[in-house]
């Protein structure tokens, strides 16, 4: 009887145990903005380019026009 | 009458100098017309545009031809470094102008596709790198 409490009682506890760590895995899931941060990363990258890239061509179709001989 | 006799070879002198200025002009600076050689090797398809902003060589090109590229080839990196705004690096500024140059390619002309392969330019728009404007 008094194994089978004990047994009781140790399952409780990893029964916890485990409902913290599933809680504390549910935590870090919503603050882990770091798992999709690949995709993220090169869509920043991606938008970070792109505004470079219309950000020159003013001034890139402005060299062409101004440097006719070497283009 | 010391002022006279010195006066014409000073006059020619000067008009040497005038002279070779006025040459250089005419030849030298970069917004002039494309010379001619460079035009004809363009036409030719022996050259063509990259998208990397430089001219490249389609096919083994004759030392003329190789000179001429070079040349070209320094002034645009010299114009892309003097050029480049504030905030770009050089090859950015190169790969959006290279980007425009292979827009602007007329049909027949040469020009690299993004996966390396030259391509003569037709009647529809090149195949450029996604990035391109």
């Amino acid at each position: 009887m008094k194994i089978s409490t004990k047994a009781a009682r140790r399952r409780a506890i990893g029964g916890r145990c485990l409902a913290a760590m599933t809680g504390a895995a549910a935590l870090a899931g919503c603050v882990q903005i770091e798992t999709p941060d690949k995709p993220i990363e090169i869509n920043l990258n991606i938008n970070i380019r792109q505004e470079i890239v219309y950000r020159l061509d003013g001034d890139a179709k402005k060299l062409i026009e101004e440097n006719s001989g070497i283009f | 009458m010391m002022n006279k006799r010195m006066w014409k070879p000073a006059g020619l002198a000067m008009a040497a100098v005038a002279a070779t200025a006025a040459v250089t002009l005419a030849v030298s600076p970069a917004n002039a017309q494309r010379d001619p050689a460079y035009e004809a090797a363009r036409t030719a398809g022996q050259i063509g545009e990259q998208p990397d902003g430089y001219l490249g060589f389609v096919s083994t090109p004759t030392p003329a031809v190789r000179d001429i590229v070079n040349d070209i080839n320094i002034k645009r990196k010299a114009a892309y470094t003097s050029g480049a705004p504030q905030g770009s690096t050089v090859e950015q500024f190169a790969f959006v102008t290279g980007c425009n140059l292979i827009a602007k390619t007329k049909p027949g002309e040469k020009y690299k596709a993004p996966d390396g392969t030259w391509r003569t330019r037709d009647a529809g728009a090149p195949v450029r790198d996604s990035r391109c404007p």
